[in-house]
């Protein structure tokens, strides 16, 4: 990161001069990002054969450095910051954008998820060059890509509906169909779920054009299949063969730490990451069943947001039936938060006594942004 | 008797938490053996008048303008308003706030009706917007120990006189524009810029809501939720703790009278 401030002190237009005459693939939203990122990058041929920033370093200072570091004439897959997106859209010219979804995160900061869906809108009209991909069931994404020159919509689901109630158009109520990823309508005005172009049946890719992919993929869980999509659906707007693409998904069995289990004094503990409710909700659908404990680490430093409130949208009260853990530096909001979900649960700060006090030789453990780092440094 | 609890709005101003409060509520009077239900009113729904308890939250300008629309801004004899005179107790915390007064800021930044149950009225602050942790000392009348909470918001919410405020901003800016003050109250209608939920930091204030419901409440555990209001009241005094080590951060413990942050 320090090389990249460096790079962009000396030349403030470096992202624009690294970026120039290479294919570039941007994946931006707020949940995904690293994950469809690592998949993309394999399915275009691993980190051998393309520029990719890895490690989530997704402001401008990490693009340029990780751009710095390849050779000019590699493709680039890059994340971005969702905020970000629309300066990194006019710096690096990308032929393609991945939107995954947007939700609530770090509540002091990001305050109006609208406000970015509307800035997102503004950006691809003004670059109908870009082929968008995207999620054509998180009406936020939608809005935010209508105005695309082309638009890939994908089917890639959004369980988490509560931040799209209120239409990016106009306000009015949005009818989610009761069937997940059958579709919404605004009851207002004439948004609606745009047709799908790839979608997935259970968790095979399906294109509009009859092709269908079974990605080989060692992820977990709802999300990771949605990930997937994207990931395939913007290979395929880069001319890659769908079929060698699903293969190469399989070498991918973590991603930054998360989905990896490690050993600490005789426990297997399992690393996931959820930093806000619609990542809690993807996490639920791949957390091994009662009595199994699950400890839950929360900080609330300027990359988690300051605000811990989002605690109380997430439905802990799913987890009654088996002991939780609640740790980390805002751990005692977490305790609360539980305590009125009627959850069995201890209270232990520091994260490395926090998987012993679940006393069990495995145990699911759920952070969010800085305390998986700080796990990652405590368990390994 | 089973309780009522209007959670009003959830998809359009639930944006920071806010839900909670319902579930806090209901599980209070629960834990306490008292039947209750939380009615959750999404927008589109026709909003209940017969609920003895109105909880609403904060959120962003368009849904807020959705909200108020739908509460009855700007009309006389809207369900709300009915629900008030009929005795209901209310919530309204942040853009909930905003829009029960005379007159909030609209998402064209001009003023637009309010519901009219608070008398205030909110405008753009001419500042940053107002984000971080509060400390509130709360009025005498209320009874209530200090308050601890997180705002976010850019208007600045001025009271009329017909209101009164929850209390003295001792952290943060409550209302802003320099009043000094958080909240504002009218009968049995309370308003607040504290999110955290506001009731998951301040359990004596959720008693105090329900005691308005229904009466006088045997009391509770409220341990774990002392140690979050001692921790998160530590977090933005430390330099005054060690001055005055003599003040306790208790749950139960009032403010020591004449103290002040400077």
């Amino acid at each position: 990161m320090i090389g990249g401030r460096a790079i962009l002190a000396v030349d403030p237009h470096a992202l624009q001069r690294l970026a120039s005459g290479r294919t570039i693939a941007l994946v931006s939203g707020t949940n995904g990002k690293t994950t469809t990122t690592s998949l993309l990058a394999a399915a275009l041929g691993g980190p051998g054969a393309i520029v990719t920033n890895l490690l989530g370093a997704n402001l401008p200072p990490g693009l340029a450095a990780a751009l710095a570091a390849g050779s000019p004439e590699q493709p680039a897959a890059l994340e971005v910051d969702e905020a970000w997106l629309a300066q990194v859209v006019a710096a690096t010219r990308p032929k393609t954008v991945a939107l995954l979804n947007l939700s609530r995160d770090q509540l002091d900061r990001n305050n109006e998820v609208r406000t970015l869906a509307a800035l997102w809108r503004r950006t691809f009209e003004s670059h109908p060059e870009v082929t968008v991909v995207a999620n054509a069931d998180d009406p936020l994404v939608a809005w935010g890509a209508s105005r695309a020159g082309v638009v890939c919509w994908v089917g890639a689901g959004q369980p988490w509906m509560d931040d799209a109630g209120g239409c990016p158009s106009c306000g009015g109520r949005i009818d989610f169909a009761d069937v997940a990823g059958a579709g919404w309508t605004c009851h207002d005005c004439e948004l609606r779920r745009p047709d799908l172009d790839v979608w997935l049946d259970g968790s095979t890719v399906v294109w509009r054009d009859g092709t269908s992919v079974a990605p080989d993929l060692q992820l977990p869980g709802r999300a990771n299949r949605a990930n997937a999509a994207m990931a395939l659906a913007t290979a395929g707007v880069l001319g890659t063969d769908r079929v060698l693409a699903g293969r190469s998904l399989g070498s991918l069995t973590e991603v930054a730490g998360r989905y990896a289990v490690v050993e600490t004094g005789g426990c297997r503990a399992r690393l996931l990451l959820a930093k806000n409710p619609a990542g809690w909700l993807e996490v639920f659908d791949f957390l091994r069943p009662p009595p199994l404990p699950v400890v839950v680490a929360i900080n609330a430093r300027i990359a988690d947001g300051r605000d811990p409130s989002w605690l109380w949208d997430v439905p802990f009260e799913r987890l009654r039936g088996r002991l939780v853990v609640a740790t980390g530096e805002r751990s005692r909001d977490l305790a609360v938060r539980l305590h009125y979900a009627e959850v069995e649960h201890a209270h232990e700060p520091d994260l490395a006594r926090a998987v012993a006090a679940a006393r069990s030789t495995d145990v699911d453990v759920v952070a969010n942004y800085t305390s998986f780092q700080q796990l990652r440094v405590r368990l390994s | 008797m089973t309780v009522s609890i209007g959670l009003l709005f959830p998809d359009l101003l639930g944006t920071y938490g806010d839900s909670g409060n319902a579930a806090i509520l209901a599980a209070r009077l629960r834990w306490r053996g008292i039947d209750s239900e939380v009615l959750t009113v999404r927008s589109g729904d026709p909003v209940p008048v017969g609920c003895q308890i109105y909880v609403v939250g904060g959120g962003e300008d368009l849904p807020q303008s959705q909200a108020a629309r739908q509460l009855g801004a700007g009309r006389d004899g809207g369900p709300l308003r009915q629900a008030v005179d009929a005795g209901a107790v209310v919530l309204a915390v942040c853009a909930g706030q905003q829009i029960l007064g005379l007159t909030f800021t609209g998402p064209d930044g001009r003023p637009a009706p309010g519901v009219g149950l608070l008398d205030c009225t909110t405008v753009p602050g001419a500042g940053a917007r107002m984000v971080g942790e509060v400390v509130v000392e709360p009025d005498d009348d209320l009874g209530l120990p200090v308050l601890t909470g997180y705002e976010n918001h850019a208007g600045v919410t001025r009271l009329g006189p017909g209101a009164r405020p929850v209390g003295r901003v001792r952290a943060g800016s409550g209302n802003g524009g320099g009043s000094g003050v958080d909240g504002v109250r009218v009968g049995k209608v309370f308003g607040t810029y504290l999110h955290g939920p506001v009731l998951a930091r301040n359990p004596a204030l959720a008693d105090l809501l329900l005691s308005w419901a229904v009466g006088a409440l045997d009391p509770l555990d409220d341990r774990e939720s002392e140690d979050l209001r001692a921790e998160r009241l530590r977090a933005v005094a430390p330099a005054r703790r060690r001055r005055r080590s003599g003040v306790r951060w208790r749950s139960g413990v009032r403010w020591r009278s004449g103290v002040r942050w400077q």
